[in-house]
């Protein structure tokens, strides 16, 4: 699997983590799969309200993408995936993140060093859950 | 009764490539368990190995979490909808330092 993105997006992406610095940014990856291949059609910020909440504090809450879900529907597409920044950390999963993930789904982690957009990853479960591998970006526009 | 349960886009692979699969249930813990049974791949990444369903699987009866409702044992009404739906939690504190 590998997931296609627009130079575009990916701007938006990286200066919406760069916004949020240096608390972390997080939102929906919405579009279709097509011939193997996840295209981005749309990012959708979402407020992380829980900034407060230091211990298993939840960056996008159900309801949120319910939301999302119902939108993209509306409008031809599915959600595809998440993104979120880590502010001066490197942009890979951690071990916890395993706990709560789902295999297909994107996770793009774009690292914001000093407040500037750095390294941008895309991130893949095992189906067994073991582990992460990286996707491959392919870039387009 | 019947009830539709909605599949997420990432589990659909596991569900026949289905995005909605029809039960017979009375409430929502048959429905998963009917589901799961249909789909034995599901079972892992709806459940944890004690069973429990996953703390960031959220399970909706049309518009209501059912954590506010009766958990498993939520009642279900012929045509109800069941959403599955991933919250997605930030576990940085957990590693960072």
């Amino acid at each position: 699997m590998a997931i296609k993105i627009s130079s575009g997006h990916l701007a938006e992406i990286r200066k919406h983590g760069e916004e949020t610095y240096p608390y972390e940014c997080c939102g929906l990856l919405l579009g279709k799969e097509q011939a193997g291949v996840k295209v981005l059609q749309a990012v959708r910020r979402v407020e992380n309200s829980r900034e407060d909440s230091r211990h298993n504090r939840y960056l996008i809450p159900p309801q949120e993408i319910v939301r999302g879900e119902r939108y993209a529907r509306e409008n031809g597409m599915d959600v595809i995936g998440f993104y979120h920044s880590h502010p001066d950390h490197p942009a890979r999963p951690s071990g916890y993140d395993l706990d709560h993930a789902w295999p297909w789904y994107s996770y793009i982690i774009v690292s914001i060093e000093q407040g500037k957009a750095a390294d941008l990853n895309s991130w893949l479960m095992q189906e067994d859950r073991t582990g992460f591998d990286q996707e491959e970006i392919i870039k387009e526009g | 009764m019947a009830v539709k349960v909605l599949i997420p886009t990432a589990l659909r692979q596991y569900a026949g490539n289905n995005d909605t699969v029809s039960v017979e249930a009375s409430n929502v813990g048959e429905a998963l368990s009917s589901l799961t049974s249909q789909y034995p791949d599901l079972k892992k990444h709806l459940f944890n190995n004690e069973g429990k369903l996953r703390n960031f699987v959220n399970v909706y009866v049309n518009d209501d979490d059912i954590r506010y409702l009766s958990q498993e044992s939520t009642p279900l009404k012929e045509a109800d909808v069941i959403s599955i739906v991933p919250s997605i939690a930030g576990g940085t504190d957990n590693w960072r330092r």
